[in-house]
């Protein structure tokens, strides 16, 4: 058995930037089922969000508003006010440990335009600035490296809670294929978002919800499940994110008549509305028969009104990328595009300081945190804007580091029964190894995906949705037949992704059954049937967690409103 | 459509005792890229292919591996751009060793990433209540070495490190390259002193694989120009490798009395790059070149002379009064 003081799980921006708050004050580890720069943090494009005032004015306030307004009013609103108010501070100290962004005029951080934000906020390392701010994170981890206990592509299989409180984890060396107990006085998750369910994705394969569902195998409940965010412009068929900067830049969205078609959907903001509006409106475009291409579609975005200069200053990154996948260099031509699954809202519910809730009460896991996308302390509430992931991650990932360390001062390692800790993990395994193996785990995973993106994804109703629910049971049902080969321990990446499909499968009927039951519509969560937001039924948190038959409760709890009254949105 | 042969490197501890070329056959998919033909393998064919990748957008660095001998991202690469008579070899990276199939040890890459000190070393007498100011000049000077992405097919394919596996290293020196062109960072010449050493930027060969390979703007190589040039600026030349440019220079520019001028003098360029009073120095040449003049490959003792060597000559000497100038 391993024991630390803290085990954080997750080597994104949030695990780093937690990591960096406690290194040398407290013995800490970080397990991470990729080495840290491997992370999809890096994968993030556009800006990171704060209200620095360096291209206009601009205040956390301001910021608070427009992300309250963004988040269709179902984000909390004193954890927004915090992470505005944050923000600056947070982004100066990423700066000062090396951070290479873009410079203005004067030197100062570039700040660029990005939807839904009423100024230019977003700051940027050309169109790779989670990289910047990932490699930045990951470099200090160089500076600390005697500081903290680094275990590179272990993947996490269980959380250990136990009477209220969390005691360490258990995980799976992959080099060896051991399980092993990390016993801990506190654990952090930033185990990032899910949204790998989803045929057009903009995730990474890694991103498959392996942390929320260890919390909810542990007993705990997740929250708003059902708003997956998807954003306008991934790759046609591919999924892959064309960054919103390259709207933010000036790009158009066209239709397949050349229409900038956002004119009739929000026209003051055109392109930089929300994303929950854009790809709605794409989505209606494409279902009434006005999409591109010969199957109708699809979508464009076209850059080509910018020039080569600008395209190869800004947006160097997106520009390689549709070279890559579709061949089509946007200087010349515009790029077919399509809304894609992209963000996780919901999540494991914690409080400000990142603390885990056991219930709809508020009830205080002791030990126990989450930051960054896994997290959902609720800023987002029903539709995240733009470049406010990353400042996310990173303001909890530093808020966690910092209530983490004002909590083990004083704390104990409970107790934990290690040789049972590794029994049930151990069984778990060996019930995908050693089933009647009739079932392909492609199969599944494919038609899963197929069924998330027509059934459950920019447009929901009744019947879509009850049909994706019995699929769903019924993949459920072949997978305890899955077949895994690979029944050696070395590397075996078999077993993982049966693993994570396991993971998958769950969730996904958590989204499930919580867009089911939201009779409404708001932010990522458009119901046909229910076209309008229903303040009076629905300003509520959906809670989910397993009741003792292993069904699905859901239960609710209120949206906390401090400054801003919920009011129609308007762009 | 016809189907491809995948000939895949397969190595498992637990079975072989060395890897071999297992064949796939696949119809490749219109515009699949070559992950995306390794993971069909994967998903319908063999279980048990084993490699990393995350996420297939050429971001992460997972997916690094040798297709038809040369290290690139599986996830970066049409499929149909690299079938060469109906037929692709994969194989893990070099430089590394072999863990199972195409998934190598990164621990060595990365180690030599730690050795460089790759983090920001500010200057802590300055207080900045906001961000460092750095002019978008600065910023440009270390953006392209921002770009790595930590993938290793520089590593992979490196000459040097094939014979000493002590070398930086190409990605290290790209990333030493960002601290030391960073206008925030306080530790330059240490940096420069270190990088100087023995197993440091005069030790590449510029034989541009790493250029080559690397599939971001980082392109190492021209960050070690850089590095070196830093080291002149920084008069780190107490080494061979900085000896052994300054030499050149003499040499070539005829800026020596008595020492040639156009002609690239290579028995003194060597003995220049050790250090005339470095007589240990000299002795561990020797060696070197008896070996070379068995093998028959040691320059003629008296310089050849290249053509319109006075153009060369006029060009250093013009050079050198430039700098010259510049440094009063
Ligand atoms: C293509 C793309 C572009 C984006 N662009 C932007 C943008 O411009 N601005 C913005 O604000 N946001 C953007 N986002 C969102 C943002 O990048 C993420 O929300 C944020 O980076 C999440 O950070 P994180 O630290 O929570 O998680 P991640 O960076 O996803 O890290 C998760 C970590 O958990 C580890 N982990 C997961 N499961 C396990 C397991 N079972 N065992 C061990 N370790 C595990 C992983 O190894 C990884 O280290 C973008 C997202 C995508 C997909
Ligand atoms: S140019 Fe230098 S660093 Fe690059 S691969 Fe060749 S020897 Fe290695
Ligand atoms: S320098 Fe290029 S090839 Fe080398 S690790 Fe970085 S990105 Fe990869
Ligand atoms: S999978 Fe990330 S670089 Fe290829």
């Amino acid at each position: 058995m391993r024991k630390h003081d803290v085990v954080i799980v997750g080597a994104g921006l949030a695990g780093l930037r937690a990591a960096l708050e406690l290194a040398g004050k407290v013995d800490v580890a970080v397990v991470s089922k990729v080495y840290p720069s491997r992370s999809h943090s890096g994968a993030a494009q556009g800006g990171v969000a704060a209200a620095m005032a360096n291209e206009s004015d601009d205040s956390p306030e301001l910021h608070m508003y427009d992300t309250v307004k963004g988040s269709d009013y179902l984000g909390d609103q004193d954890a927004i006010e915090i992470m505005t108010h944050d923000a600056p501070i947070t982004i100066t100290e990423m700066e000062h440990l090396g951070c290479v962004f873009s410079r203005d005029a004067e030197g100062r951080i570039a700040q660029r335009e990005f939807g839904g934000h009423s100024k230019p906020r977003a700051c940027y390392a050309a169109d790779r600035t989670g990289h910047a701010l990932l490699h930045t994170l990951y470099e200090q981890s160089f500076k600390y490296k005697k500081d903290i206990t680094f275990y590179n592509e272990w993947y996490l299989l269980d959380l250990i809670y136990q009477d209220g409180s969390a005691r360490g984890i258990v995980a799976m060396d992959m080099k060896t294929g051991e399980i092993e107990v990390i016993h801990a006085k506190a654990v952090l998750f930033g185990t990032g978002g899910y949204g790998r369910a989803y045929k057009i994705t903009s995730n990474a394969f890694a991103n498959t919800g392996d942390g929320i569902m260890a919390a909810y195998r542990a007993g705990l409940p997740l929250e708003d499940m059902e708003f997956v965010q998807f954003h306008p412009t991934g790759l046609y068929q591919q999924g892959i994110l064309m960054s919103e900067a390259a709207r933010g830049e000036g790009g158009y969205l066209l239709n397949g008549n050349m229409e900038r078609f956002m004119e009739r959907y929000a026209k003051s903001r055109m392109e930089l509305a929300p994303r929950d509006i854009v790809s709605r409106a794409e989505q209606t475009e494409i279902n009434e028969g006005r999409g591109a291409g010969p199957r109708k579609d699809y979508i464009y975005i076209d850059l080509r009104h910018l020039g080569r200069e600008k395209i190869l200053e800004k947006l160097p990154q997106i520009r390689q990328l549709a070279i890559d996948f579709l061949g089509v260099d946007c200087i010349d031509n515009p790029i077919p595009i399509q809304p894609t699954a992209h963000y996780s809202m919901g999540g494991i519910p914690a409080s400000k300081n990142c603390e885990v809730y056991s219930d709809e009460k508020g009830t205080i896991v002791k030990g126990f945190y989450a930051a960054g996308e896994c997290s959902c302390i609720s800023v987002h509430g029903a539709n995240r804007l733009g470049t406010n992931s990353l400042l996310d991650a990173t303001v909890f990932g530093r808020r966690a580091g910092k209530s983490i360390l004002n909590y083990v001062v004083g704390a104990q390692h409970e107790p934990v029964n290690e040789a049972e800790e590794k029994r049930k993990a151990r069984k778990r395994i060996d019930d995908l190894l050693y089933t009647p193996s009739t079932e392909s785990a492609n199969d599944i995973r494919n038609e899963l995906k197929e069924m998330m993106t027509t059934n459950v994804g920019v447009y929901r109703d009744k019947e879509r949705l009850a049909a994706a629910h019995k699929k769903l049971k019924e993949l459920q049902q072949r997978f305890t037949n899955v077949r895994v080969e690979d029944k050696g321990k070395v590397f075996n990446t078999e077993v993982i992704e049966a693993l994570e499909l396991a993971n998958m499968l769950a969730y996904s009927e958590l989204i499930i059954t919580g867009a089911e039951a939201r009779t409404e519509s708001r932010g990522a969560h458009a119901r046909v049937d229910y076209p309008k937001r229903d303040d009076a039924n629905w300003m509520k948190h959906t809670m989910a967690s397993a009741g003792a038959d292993g069904s699905i409760q859901l239960k609710y709890k209120p949206v906390v409103i401090t400054k801003h009254q919920p009011e129609e949105r308007k762009y | 459509m016809a189907k491809t042969k995948f000939l895949v490197s397969r190595y498992n501890a637990a079975r072989d005792t060395k890897p071999y070329l297992q064949e796939f056959r696949l119809e490749i998919p219109k515009g699949a890229t070559l992950l995306d033909c390794i993971n069909l393998i994967k998903w319908t064919q063999d279980g048990t292919l084993t490699y990393r990748m995350s996420c297939r957008s050429a971001i992460c660095g997972s997916c690094s591996m040798k297709v038809n001998g040369h290290a690139r991202l599986a996830c970066k690469t049409q499929a149909a751009d690299v079938i060469v008579d109906g037929a692709v070899t994969i194989e893990p990276m070099g430089n590394s060793p072999l863990i199972r199939d195409l998934a190598v040890d990164l621990e060595p890459f990365f180690n030599a990433i730690d050795r460089v000190k790759p983090y920001l070393v500010p200057d802590e007498s300055k207080q900045w209540k906001r961000e460092t100011l750095q002019s978008h000049d600065d910023y440009r000077k270390i953006e392209d070495a921002s770009t790595c992405i930590l993938c290793a097919a520089c590593w992979s394919d490196c000459n040097v490190l094939e014979v000493d596996p002590r070398f930086l290293g190409p990605a290290a020196l790209a990333k030493a390259q960002r601290f030391v062109y960073d206008s925030r960072d306080n530790d330059t010449h240490n940096r420069i002193e270190f990088l100087s050493r023995v197993t440091g930027m005069w030790d590449c060969t510029h034989c541009a694989e790493c250029a080559t390979r690397c599939p971001t703007d980082a392109k190492p190589l021209f960050r070690i120009e850089e590095l070196r040039t830093a080291a002149m600026t920084h008069k780190v030349t107490n080494n061979n490798g900085a000896r052994h440019v300054l030499a050149f220079r003499e040499t070539v520019g005829g800026l020596v009395p008595g020492i040639g001028g156009g002609t690239l003098n290579e028995n003194y360029i060597p003995v220049r790059s050790v250090g005339f009073f470095n007589l240990d120095g000299i002795l561990s040449i020797i060696p070197v070149g008896v070996r070379m003049f068995i093998r028959g490959k040691n320059p003629p003792i008296l310089p050849h002379f290249i053509d319109k060597f006075a153009e060369v000559r006029a060009m250093f000497r013009r050079f050198n009064d430039y700098r010259k100038e510049h440094h009063k």
